[in-house]
Protein backbone atom coordinates (compact mmCIF):
# COMPACT_ATOMS: atom_id res chain seq x y z
CA UNK A 1 0.00 0.00 0.00
CA UNK A 2 2.61 2.33 0.61
CA UNK A 3 4.44 2.02 -2.12
CA UNK A 4 1.50 3.01 -4.11
CA UNK A 5 1.06 6.00 -1.90
CA UNK A 6 5.09 6.36 -3.20
CA UNK A 7 4.69 6.11 -6.67
CA UNK A 8 2.09 8.68 -6.83
CA UNK A 9 4.48 11.26 -5.75
CA UNK A 10 6.05 10.31 -9.00
CA UNK A 11 3.54 11.74 -11.31
CA UNK A 12 3.50 15.33 -9.32
CA UNK A 13 7.28 15.19 -8.96
CA UNK A 14 7.25 14.85 -12.85
CA UNK A 15 4.74 17.97 -13.05
CA UNK A 16 7.41 19.93 -11.40
CA UNK A 17 10.08 19.14 -13.82
CA UNK A 18 8.02 19.69 -16.61
CA UNK A 19 6.73 23.05 -15.77
CA UNK A 20 10.10 23.86 -14.80
CA UNK A 21 11.29 22.85 -17.89
CA UNK A 22 8.22 25.44 -19.70
CA UNK A 23 9.50 28.03 -17.33
CA UNK A 24 12.99 27.59 -18.47
CA UNK A 25 12.24 27.64 -21.90
CA UNK A 26 9.04 30.45 -21.71
CA UNK A 27 10.31 32.60 -18.93
CA UNK A 28 6.79 32.55 -18.04
CA UNK A 29 7.06 32.60 -14.09
CA UNK A 30 3.61 30.94 -13.79
CA UNK A 31 5.13 27.88 -14.24
CA UNK A 32 7.28 28.54 -11.14
CA UNK A 33 4.16 28.53 -9.02
CA UNK A 34 2.62 25.57 -10.45
CA UNK A 35 6.16 23.50 -9.73
CA UNK A 36 6.01 25.25 -6.19
CA UNK A 37 2.31 23.33 -5.62
CA UNK A 38 3.31 20.17 -7.28
CA UNK A 39 6.35 19.89 -5.29
CA UNK A 40 4.59 20.44 -2.31
CA UNK A 41 1.72 17.93 -3.21
CA UNK A 42 4.72 15.72 -3.80
CA UNK A 43 5.90 16.03 -0.60
CA UNK A 44 3.39 15.21 1.22
CA UNK A 45 2.62 12.14 -0.45
CA UNK A 46 6.58 10.92 0.06
CA UNK A 47 6.14 11.84 3.44
CA UNK A 48 3.17 9.83 4.10
CA UNK A 49 4.98 6.69 1.86
CA UNK A 50 8.37 7.57 3.89
CA UNK A 51 6.59 7.75 7.74
CA UNK A 52 4.80 4.15 6.84
CA UNK A 53 8.34 2.54 5.12
CA UNK A 54 10.12 3.89 8.73
CA UNK A 55 7.49 1.97 10.87
CA UNK A 56 7.90 -1.38 8.66
CA UNK A 57 11.90 -1.10 8.71
CA UNK A 58 11.38 -1.00 12.62
CA UNK A 59 9.13 -3.77 12.61
CA UNK A 60 11.91 -5.65 10.41
CA UNK A 61 9.22 -6.00 7.96
CA UNK A 62 10.67 -3.45 5.28
CA UNK A 63 13.08 -2.72 2.77
CA UNK A 64 16.22 -0.94 4.05
CA UNK A 65 17.29 0.36 0.51
CA UNK A 66 13.43 1.54 -0.10
CA UNK A 67 13.37 3.56 2.97
CA UNK A 68 17.11 5.56 2.01
CA UNK A 69 16.00 5.99 -1.45
CA UNK A 70 12.47 7.83 0.26
CA UNK A 71 14.68 9.42 2.60
CA UNK A 72 17.01 10.76 -0.07
CA UNK A 73 13.96 11.41 -2.38
CA UNK A 74 11.74 13.63 0.20
CA UNK A 75 14.91 15.54 1.55
CA UNK A 76 16.32 16.43 -1.91
CA UNK A 77 12.20 16.93 -2.22
CA UNK A 78 12.57 19.55 0.19
CA UNK A 79 15.42 21.17 -0.59
CA UNK A 80 14.01 21.68 -4.03
CA UNK A 81 11.20 23.35 -2.68
CA UNK A 82 13.13 26.11 -1.06
CA UNK A 83 14.79 26.54 -4.03
CA UNK A 84 11.56 26.74 -5.88
CA UNK A 85 10.27 29.75 -3.08
CA UNK A 86 13.33 32.08 -4.48
CA UNK A 87 11.88 34.23 -6.82
CA UNK A 88 11.80 34.41 -10.70
CA UNK A 89 15.22 33.29 -12.59
CA UNK A 90 16.87 32.83 -8.93
CA UNK A 91 15.01 29.29 -9.16
CA UNK A 92 17.13 28.13 -12.35
CA UNK A 93 19.02 26.19 -13.28
CA UNK A 94 19.13 24.39 -9.75
CA UNK A 95 15.65 24.09 -9.59
CA UNK A 96 15.87 22.34 -12.93
CA UNK A 97 18.34 20.00 -12.32
CA UNK A 98 16.72 18.94 -8.41
CA UNK A 99 13.56 18.69 -10.24
CA UNK A 100 15.41 15.82 -12.54
CA UNK A 101 17.17 14.01 -9.85
CA UNK A 102 14.21 14.19 -7.57
CA UNK A 103 12.20 12.77 -10.35
CA UNK A 104 14.32 9.85 -10.95
CA UNK A 105 14.79 9.10 -7.11
CA UNK A 106 11.18 8.78 -7.16
CA UNK A 107 10.65 6.18 -9.73
CA UNK A 108 13.46 4.34 -8.40
CA UNK A 109 12.09 4.49 -5.31
CA UNK A 110 8.81 3.69 -6.24
CA UNK A 111 9.93 0.57 -8.41
CA UNK A 112 11.86 -0.94 -5.67
CA UNK A 113 8.89 -0.74 -3.39
CA UNK A 114 6.57 -1.84 -6.31
CA UNK A 115 9.05 -4.73 -6.67
CA UNK A 116 8.81 -5.49 -3.00
CA UNK A 117 5.42 -6.01 -3.01
CA UNK A 118 4.67 -7.71 -6.16
CA UNK A 119 7.40 -10.29 -4.19
CA UNK A 120 6.02 -10.73 -0.94
CA UNK A 121 4.08 -14.06 -0.77
CA UNK A 122 0.41 -13.49 -0.63
CA UNK B 1 59.26 21.36 16.02
CA UNK B 2 56.81 23.21 14.24
CA UNK B 3 56.61 23.10 10.67
CA UNK B 4 56.67 26.40 8.31
CA UNK B 5 52.86 25.68 7.71
CA UNK B 6 52.28 25.40 11.37
CA UNK B 7 54.29 29.01 11.97
CA UNK B 8 52.62 30.39 9.12
CA UNK B 9 49.12 29.55 10.51
CA UNK B 10 49.92 30.61 13.99
CA UNK B 11 51.60 33.81 12.52
CA UNK B 12 47.61 34.13 10.88
CA UNK B 13 46.09 33.84 13.86
CA UNK B 14 47.50 36.24 15.81
CA UNK B 15 46.98 38.95 12.88
CA UNK B 16 43.55 38.01 12.28
CA UNK B 17 43.75 38.43 16.36
CA UNK B 18 45.41 41.41 16.24
CA UNK B 19 43.32 42.66 13.55
CA UNK B 20 39.97 41.74 14.94
CA UNK B 21 40.56 43.57 18.21
CA UNK B 22 41.59 46.86 16.40
CA UNK B 23 38.44 46.39 14.43
CA UNK B 24 36.43 46.01 17.85
CA UNK B 25 38.50 49.42 19.31
CA UNK B 26 37.77 51.08 15.85
CA UNK B 27 33.87 50.58 16.85
CA UNK B 28 34.40 51.49 19.86
CA UNK B 29 35.38 54.42 18.81
CA UNK B 30 32.66 55.19 16.73
CA UNK B 31 29.68 56.50 18.52
CA UNK B 32 26.85 55.51 15.92
CA UNK B 33 27.75 53.30 12.32
CA UNK B 34 25.56 55.21 10.31
CA UNK B 35 25.51 51.73 8.07
CA UNK B 36 25.49 52.43 4.20
CA UNK B 37 25.14 55.26 2.42
CA UNK B 38 26.14 58.15 -0.16
CA UNK B 39 27.01 58.37 -3.13
CA UNK B 40 29.25 55.15 -3.82
CA UNK B 41 28.09 52.53 -1.53
CA UNK B 42 29.71 49.04 -1.72
CA UNK B 43 27.99 46.63 -3.23
CA UNK B 44 28.83 43.42 -2.53
CA UNK B 45 27.90 39.90 -4.20
CA UNK B 46 24.17 39.46 -4.63
CA UNK B 47 23.89 35.93 -2.51
CA UNK B 48 20.72 34.18 -1.28
CA UNK B 49 20.59 30.67 0.76
CA UNK B 50 18.14 27.97 0.69
CA UNK B 51 16.14 29.84 3.33
CA UNK B 52 15.86 33.98 2.75
CA UNK B 53 17.34 36.12 6.01
CA UNK B 54 14.74 37.60 8.12
CA UNK B 55 14.27 39.22 11.29
CA UNK B 56 10.37 40.31 12.29
CA UNK B 57 10.20 42.79 14.82
CA UNK B 58 8.59 41.47 17.84
CA UNK B 59 5.90 44.15 18.44
CA UNK B 60 5.03 45.44 22.53
CA UNK B 61 4.16 48.31 23.83
CA UNK B 62 6.02 51.27 24.81
CA UNK B 63 5.13 51.20 28.55
CA UNK B 64 6.15 54.59 29.66
CA UNK B 65 8.86 54.45 27.49
CA UNK B 66 9.63 57.45 24.49
CA UNK B 67 11.22 57.28 21.16
CA UNK B 68 14.85 59.33 21.73
CA UNK B 69 15.55 62.60 20.17
CA UNK B 70 18.97 64.77 19.81
CA UNK B 71 20.05 66.58 23.23
CA UNK B 72 17.96 70.14 23.10
CA UNK B 73 14.70 68.67 21.22
CA UNK B 74 11.69 66.95 22.92
CA UNK B 75 9.24 64.74 21.56
CA UNK B 76 5.45 64.00 22.91
CA UNK B 77 3.15 61.48 21.34
CA UNK B 78 0.36 64.17 19.95
CA UNK B 79 -2.10 61.43 19.06
CA UNK B 80 -2.43 57.76 19.73
CA UNK B 81 -5.29 54.64 19.28
CA UNK B 82 -5.33 55.42 15.35
CA UNK B 83 -6.37 53.02 12.59
CA UNK B 84 -2.98 52.69 11.12
CA UNK B 85 -1.70 55.97 10.78
CA UNK B 86 1.03 56.38 7.52
CA UNK B 87 1.22 59.76 6.42
CA UNK B 88 1.06 63.31 7.77
CA UNK B 89 0.14 66.82 6.22
CA UNK B 90 0.12 69.89 8.05
CA UNK B 91 -2.79 72.36 7.25
CA UNK B 92 -1.77 76.22 6.63
CA UNK B 93 -3.86 76.97 9.62
CA UNK B 94 -1.11 74.77 11.36
CA UNK B 95 -3.94 71.74 11.98
CA UNK B 96 -2.77 67.90 11.01
CA UNK B 97 -4.22 65.84 8.72
CA UNK B 98 -3.29 61.90 9.13
CA UNK B 99 -4.01 59.23 6.63
CA UNK B 100 -5.21 55.89 7.93
CA UNK B 101 -5.46 52.91 6.45
CA UNK B 102 -4.21 49.65 5.44
CA UNK B 103 -4.20 48.29 1.35
CA UNK B 104 -2.70 46.07 -0.93
CA UNK B 105 -4.81 43.21 -2.23
CA UNK B 106 -2.25 40.28 -3.70
CA UNK B 107 -3.33 36.69 -3.84
CA UNK B 108 -1.07 34.14 -2.54
CA UNK B 109 0.05 32.50 -5.14
CA UNK B 110 2.65 30.18 -3.65
CA UNK B 111 3.51 28.25 -0.52
CA UNK B 112 6.06 30.93 -0.25
CA UNK B 113 3.26 33.70 -0.09
CA UNK B 114 1.38 31.71 2.61
CA UNK B 115 4.37 31.57 4.83
CA UNK B 116 6.05 35.11 4.33
CA UNK B 117 2.78 36.63 4.82
CA UNK B 118 2.10 35.09 8.06
CA UNK B 119 5.84 35.99 9.42
CA UNK B 120 5.63 39.16 8.27
CA UNK B 121 2.02 39.80 9.59
CA UNK B 122 3.60 39.25 13.25
CA UNK B 123 6.15 42.40 13.03
CA UNK B 124 2.75 44.91 12.38
CA UNK B 125 -0.28 46.19 14.24
CA UNK B 126 -3.57 44.01 14.67
CA UNK B 127 -5.66 47.17 14.25
CA UNK B 128 -7.95 47.40 11.14
CA UNK B 129 -6.86 50.25 8.64
CA UNK B 130 -8.77 53.19 8.75
CA UNK B 131 -9.63 54.26 5.43
CA UNK B 132 -9.88 57.85 6.59
CA UNK B 133 -8.34 61.11 7.62
CA UNK B 134 -7.97 62.19 11.11
CA UNK B 135 -7.32 65.64 11.45
CA UNK B 136 -5.51 66.60 14.87
CA UNK B 137 -5.57 70.74 16.46
CA UNK B 138 -3.63 72.39 18.82
CA UNK B 139 -5.73 75.40 19.31
CA UNK B 140 -4.09 77.22 21.83
CA UNK B 141 -0.77 76.30 20.81
CA UNK B 142 0.52 74.53 23.73
CA UNK B 143 2.36 71.87 21.44
CA UNK B 144 -1.03 69.33 22.75
CA UNK B 145 -3.40 68.56 20.12
CA UNK B 146 -6.73 68.05 22.25
CA UNK B 147 -9.10 68.46 18.69
CA UNK B 148 -9.30 65.33 17.42
CA UNK B 149 -11.99 64.99 14.29
CA UNK B 150 -12.63 62.31 11.23
CA UNK B 151 -12.53 64.96 8.27
CA UNK B 152 -13.17 61.89 5.86
CA UNK B 153 -13.88 58.67 6.13
CA UNK B 154 -14.77 55.54 3.71
CA UNK B 155 -11.69 55.78 1.60
CA UNK B 156 -9.26 53.05 -0.05
CA UNK B 157 -6.33 52.92 2.13
CA UNK B 158 -5.31 56.92 2.13
CA UNK B 159 -1.62 57.16 1.78
CA UNK B 160 -0.44 60.41 -0.30
CA UNK B 161 -1.48 63.55 1.11
CA UNK B 162 -0.73 66.79 -0.04
CA UNK B 163 -1.83 70.82 -0.66
CA UNK B 164 -1.72 73.11 -3.24
CA UNK B 165 -3.49 75.47 -4.44
CA UNK B 166 -6.22 75.84 -1.61
CA UNK B 167 -7.12 72.18 -2.64
CA UNK B 168 -6.59 69.08 -0.55
CA UNK B 169 -5.04 66.36 -2.60
CA UNK B 170 -5.48 62.23 -1.35
CA UNK B 171 -3.82 59.37 -2.64
CA UNK B 172 -6.13 56.77 -2.35
CA UNK B 173 -4.57 53.20 -3.32
CA UNK B 174 -6.57 53.31 -6.54
CA UNK B 175 -7.37 57.19 -7.21
CA UNK B 176 -6.16 60.02 -6.99
CA UNK B 177 -9.04 62.33 -5.11
CA UNK B 178 -9.67 66.30 -4.48
CA UNK B 179 -11.15 67.84 -1.34
CA UNK B 180 -12.55 71.39 -1.44
CA UNK B 181 -10.64 72.56 1.66
CA UNK B 182 -11.84 75.49 3.57
CA UNK B 183 -9.31 76.82 5.91
CA UNK B 184 -10.49 76.09 9.71
CA UNK B 185 -12.93 73.02 8.44
CA UNK B 186 -12.63 69.74 10.51
CA UNK B 187 -15.14 67.94 8.29
CA UNK B 188 -14.88 67.90 4.72
CA UNK B 189 -18.17 69.53 3.74
CA UNK B 190 -18.58 67.25 -0.09
CA UNK B 191 -17.37 64.17 -0.94
CA UNK B 192 -14.07 64.34 -3.02
CA UNK B 193 -13.44 64.62 -6.69
CA UNK B 194 -11.84 61.66 -8.43
CA UNK B 195 -8.80 63.34 -9.88
CA UNK B 196 -7.55 60.39 -11.39
CA UNK B 197 -7.69 56.66 -11.34
CA UNK B 198 -4.34 55.07 -10.09
CA UNK B 199 -3.14 51.32 -11.45
CA UNK B 200 -4.20 49.14 -8.34
CA UNK B 201 -4.72 45.85 -10.07
CA UNK B 202 -3.37 43.76 -7.20
CA UNK B 203 -1.33 46.23 -5.43
CA UNK B 204 1.66 44.00 -3.93
CA UNK B 205 3.18 47.46 -2.84
CA UNK B 206 -0.03 49.83 -2.57
CA UNK B 207 0.97 52.75 -1.09
CA UNK B 208 0.75 55.76 -3.18
CA UNK B 209 2.60 58.82 -2.41
CA UNK B 210 2.05 61.97 -3.23
CA UNK B 211 3.66 65.72 -3.69
CA UNK B 212 2.42 68.68 -5.70
CA UNK B 213 4.39 71.64 -7.25
CA UNK B 214 4.59 74.93 -5.54
CA UNK B 215 1.78 76.31 -7.94
CA UNK B 216 -0.23 73.45 -8.00
CA UNK B 217 -0.57 72.85 -11.45
CA UNK B 218 0.99 68.70 -11.50
CA UNK B 219 0.86 66.66 -8.80
CA UNK B 220 2.99 63.45 -8.79
CA UNK B 221 2.40 60.35 -7.20
CA UNK B 222 4.52 57.37 -6.55
CA UNK B 223 3.60 53.71 -8.00
CA UNK B 224 5.24 50.54 -6.45
CA UNK B 225 5.73 47.48 -8.08
CA UNK B 226 3.71 44.66 -8.11
CA UNK B 227 6.23 42.31 -7.07
CA UNK B 228 9.76 41.50 -5.34
CA UNK B 229 11.44 41.16 -8.53
CA UNK B 230 9.22 40.27 -11.76
CA UNK B 231 7.69 36.86 -10.11
CA UNK B 232 4.42 38.14 -11.02
CA UNK B 233 5.21 38.16 -14.53
CA UNK B 234 6.08 41.67 -16.41
CA UNK B 235 2.13 41.90 -17.74
CA UNK B 236 1.03 42.84 -14.22
CA UNK B 237 3.99 45.59 -14.13
CA UNK B 238 2.22 47.92 -16.40
CA UNK B 239 2.43 51.19 -15.31
CA UNK B 240 3.91 50.18 -11.84
CA UNK B 241 7.47 50.98 -10.28
CA UNK B 242 6.96 54.56 -11.34
CA UNK B 243 6.53 58.37 -10.76
CA UNK B 244 3.11 59.93 -12.49
CA UNK B 245 2.86 63.19 -13.34
CA UNK B 246 -0.73 64.56 -13.07
CA UNK B 247 -2.07 67.81 -14.75
CA UNK B 248 -4.21 69.26 -11.71
CA UNK B 249 -6.83 70.88 -13.95
CA UNK B 250 -7.18 68.00 -16.85
CA UNK B 251 -6.32 64.77 -14.99
CA UNK B 252 -4.28 63.86 -17.46
CA UNK B 253 -1.19 61.43 -16.27
CA UNK B 254 2.16 60.68 -18.01
CA UNK B 255 5.00 58.85 -16.86
CA UNK B 256 7.75 61.06 -15.11
CA UNK B 257 10.51 58.44 -14.49
CA UNK B 258 10.61 54.86 -14.37
CA UNK B 259 12.17 51.60 -12.96
CA UNK B 260 11.39 52.99 -9.49
CA UNK B 261 10.47 49.77 -7.52
CA UNK B 262 8.83 51.37 -4.77
CA UNK B 263 8.60 55.51 -4.47
CA UNK B 264 7.30 55.80 -1.33
CA UNK B 265 7.14 59.60 -0.29
CA UNK B 266 8.10 62.49 -2.85
CA UNK B 267 8.58 65.96 -1.80
CA UNK B 268 10.36 69.05 -3.23
CA UNK B 269 13.46 70.28 -1.88
CA UNK B 270 12.76 73.76 -1.30
CA UNK B 271 15.90 75.65 -2.73
CA UNK B 272 16.28 73.99 -5.92
CA UNK B 273 12.59 73.08 -6.33
CA UNK B 274 13.71 69.74 -7.46
CA UNK B 275 11.51 66.72 -6.49
CA UNK B 276 13.19 64.01 -4.50
CA UNK B 277 11.74 60.14 -3.54
CA UNK B 278 12.87 57.50 -1.29
CA UNK B 279 12.83 54.02 -3.23
CA UNK B 280 13.09 50.94 -1.26
CA UNK B 281 14.66 48.64 -3.34
CA UNK B 282 14.66 44.63 -4.13
CA UNK B 283 15.17 41.76 -1.83
CA UNK B 284 16.68 38.36 -1.56
CA UNK B 285 19.97 39.53 -3.19
CA UNK B 286 21.68 39.81 0.63
CA UNK B 287 21.90 41.87 3.48
CA UNK B 288 23.58 44.27 2.09
CA UNK B 289 22.27 44.50 -1.05
CA UNK B 290 20.73 46.56 -3.28
CA UNK B 291 20.64 49.99 -1.25
CA UNK B 292 17.66 51.76 -0.40
CA UNK B 293 17.63 55.36 -1.56
CA UNK B 294 17.06 59.03 -1.73
CA UNK B 295 17.39 60.84 -5.11
CA UNK B 296 16.51 63.13 -7.33
CA UNK B 297 13.40 62.55 -9.60
CA UNK B 298 15.04 63.35 -13.37
CA UNK B 299 12.36 63.45 -15.81
CA UNK B 300 12.10 60.77 -18.55
CA UNK B 301 14.86 58.98 -16.25
CA UNK B 302 14.97 54.93 -15.52
CA UNK B 303 16.55 53.69 -11.95
CA UNK B 304 16.54 50.17 -13.18
CA UNK B 305 13.90 48.04 -11.74
CA UNK B 306 13.80 45.48 -12.50
CA UNK B 307 16.61 44.99 -15.20
CA UNK B 308 19.47 46.18 -12.89
CA UNK B 309 20.13 47.97 -9.64
CA UNK B 310 22.21 51.00 -8.66
CA UNK B 311 23.23 52.09 -12.06
CA UNK B 312 23.96 48.82 -14.80
CA UNK B 313 24.38 45.92 -12.35
CA UNK B 314 21.81 43.34 -13.61
CA UNK B 315 19.61 41.39 -11.73
CA UNK B 316 19.69 38.19 -13.45
CA UNK B 317 16.23 37.29 -11.86
CA UNK B 318 14.53 38.70 -14.60
CA UNK B 319 14.84 36.58 -17.76
CA UNK B 320 14.90 37.57 -20.51
CA UNK B 321 16.65 40.38 -19.39
CA UNK B 322 17.29 44.04 -21.36
CA UNK B 323 20.68 45.24 -21.93
CA UNK B 324 19.48 48.35 -23.55
CA UNK B 325 17.59 49.01 -19.76
CA UNK B 326 20.41 47.52 -17.93
CA UNK B 327 22.79 50.32 -19.38
CA UNK B 328 20.09 53.02 -18.75
CA UNK B 329 20.04 52.48 -15.49
CA UNK B 330 20.37 55.86 -13.49
CA UNK B 331 22.75 55.57 -10.56
CA UNK B 332 20.66 57.30 -7.38
CA UNK B 333 21.83 60.16 -5.90
CA UNK B 334 22.19 58.66 -2.23
CA UNK B 335 22.37 55.11 -0.56
CA UNK B 336 20.19 54.78 2.53
CA UNK B 337 20.74 51.02 4.39
CA UNK B 338 19.47 48.21 2.20
CA UNK B 339 15.61 47.12 4.06
CA UNK B 340 15.72 49.95 6.09
CA UNK B 341 12.72 50.85 4.40
CA UNK B 342 12.33 54.51 4.03
CA UNK B 343 8.56 55.34 3.71
CA UNK B 344 9.00 58.99 4.90
CA UNK B 345 10.93 62.11 3.05
CA UNK B 346 10.29 65.46 4.51
CA UNK B 347 12.92 68.44 3.42
CA UNK B 348 14.36 71.23 6.84
CA UNK B 349 13.52 74.16 6.63
CA UNK B 350 14.92 77.22 7.71
CA UNK B 351 15.01 77.89 11.19
CA UNK B 352 15.18 74.24 12.81
CA UNK B 353 18.97 74.51 14.74
CA UNK B 354 22.22 73.11 13.47
CA UNK B 355 22.68 70.35 12.34
CA UNK B 356 19.04 70.22 10.93
CA UNK B 357 18.56 73.68 9.08
CA UNK B 358 19.36 72.03 6.06
CA UNK B 359 18.46 68.19 4.81
CA UNK B 360 16.25 65.89 4.50
CA UNK B 361 14.34 63.75 7.04
CA UNK B 362 14.22 59.94 6.22
CA UNK B 363 11.68 57.82 8.51
CA UNK B 364 13.14 54.53 7.64
CA UNK B 365 10.03 51.75 8.78
CA UNK B 366 12.67 49.00 9.47
CA UNK B 367 13.92 45.80 8.12
CA UNK B 368 12.53 41.97 7.97
CA UNK B 369 14.66 40.60 4.95
CA UNK B 370 17.70 40.97 7.14
CA UNK B 371 18.52 38.89 9.95
CA UNK B 372 19.93 42.09 12.21
CA UNK B 373 17.62 45.19 12.28
CA UNK B 374 18.06 48.03 10.43
CA UNK B 375 15.92 51.29 9.68
CA UNK B 376 13.34 51.94 12.74
CA UNK B 377 14.20 55.42 13.09
CA UNK B 378 14.25 58.77 11.77
CA UNK B 379 17.37 59.97 10.20
CA UNK B 380 18.81 63.38 8.70
CA UNK B 381 20.44 63.73 5.62
CA UNK B 382 22.36 66.66 5.86
CA UNK B 383 22.25 68.78 2.54
CA UNK B 384 24.08 71.38 0.86
CA UNK B 385 23.42 73.23 -2.06
CA UNK B 386 20.36 71.52 -3.05
CA UNK B 387 22.82 68.01 -2.68
CA UNK B 388 23.60 65.73 0.11
CA UNK B 389 26.64 66.86 1.80
CA UNK B 390 27.31 63.89 4.84
CA UNK B 391 26.69 60.64 6.36
CA UNK B 392 23.08 60.36 8.28
CA UNK B 393 22.26 61.47 11.39
CA UNK B 394 20.20 59.49 13.83
CA UNK B 395 17.17 61.66 14.63
CA UNK B 396 14.33 59.83 16.22
CA UNK B 397 15.71 56.74 17.58
CA UNK B 398 14.62 54.60 20.45
CA UNK B 399 12.01 52.24 18.35
CA UNK B 400 13.62 48.82 19.01
CA UNK B 401 14.90 48.00 22.81
CA UNK B 402 15.68 44.65 24.63
CA UNK B 403 14.75 42.74 21.26
CA UNK B 404 11.00 44.72 20.95
CA UNK B 405 10.07 47.31 19.26
CA UNK B 406 7.67 49.43 20.04
CA UNK B 407 6.97 51.64 16.72
CA UNK B 408 7.88 51.71 13.65
CA UNK B 409 8.40 55.26 11.60
CA UNK B 410 6.45 55.71 8.26
CA UNK B 411 5.43 59.72 7.18
CA UNK B 412 7.39 62.58 8.14
CA UNK B 413 6.53 66.18 8.18
CA UNK B 414 7.83 69.33 8.73
CA UNK B 415 5.33 71.89 10.67
CA UNK B 416 6.12 75.21 10.11
CA UNK B 417 6.24 76.04 13.51
CA UNK B 418 9.21 74.62 13.89
CA UNK B 419 8.29 70.87 14.70
CA UNK B 420 8.40 67.76 13.27
CA UNK B 421 5.90 65.30 12.41
CA UNK B 422 6.46 61.57 12.35
CA UNK B 423 3.51 59.00 11.98
CA UNK B 424 4.37 55.38 13.57
CA UNK B 425 2.16 52.61 12.28
CA UNK B 426 3.29 50.09 14.72
CA UNK B 427 1.51 51.77 17.74
CA UNK B 428 -0.70 53.76 16.08
CA UNK B 429 0.91 57.30 17.46
CA UNK B 430 1.81 60.44 15.63
CA UNK B 431 4.90 61.57 17.48
CA UNK B 432 5.71 65.63 17.77
CA UNK B 433 9.46 66.62 18.04
CA UNK B 434 10.58 69.90 18.89
CA UNK B 435 13.67 71.95 19.55
CA UNK B 436 14.13 72.90 23.12
CA UNK B 437 12.98 71.67 26.66
CA UNK B 438 9.40 70.40 27.00
CA UNK B 439 7.06 73.94 27.71
CA UNK B 440 4.78 73.07 30.73
CA UNK B 441 1.12 72.37 30.20
CA UNK B 442 -0.04 75.93 31.45
CA UNK B 443 -3.69 77.34 31.21
CA UNK B 444 -3.82 80.72 29.33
Amino acid sequence: MHAVIAISALPLFLGALLSDWAYSSSFQPQWINFASWLIAGALVLAGLALLWAAVEVLRRRGSLVYLLLLIATFVLGFVNALVHARDAWATMPTGLALSAVVVVLAAVAGGVGLAAWHRRPV
Amino acid sequence: MRTPGQRACATAVVAALAAALGGLYAVAQTPADPGQHGANPELPPAQRGLLPDMGIARPAGWDGRQPTVPQGWTIRAIATDLKIPRQTLVLPNGDILVAEGKGGSAPKLTPKDFVAGFLKARGTTPVKGGNQLTLLRDADGDGSYEGRWVYAENLNAPYGLAFAGGKLYVANQDALLRFDYVDGQTRAAAAPVTVARLPSAINHHWTKSLAADAEGRFLYVGIGSNSNIGERGLAVEEDRARVWQIDAATGAVRPFATGLRNPTALAFEPGTQQLWTVVNERDELGPNLVPDYLTSVREGGFYGWPYAYWGPNVDPRIQPGDDSKVQATIKPDYALQSHSAPLGLAFAQAGLPAPFAEGAFVGQHGSWNREQPVGYKVVFIPFSGGKPSGAPVDFVTGFQADGKTMGRPVGVTLDPKGAVIVADDLSNTVWRAVPGAPRPVSPR
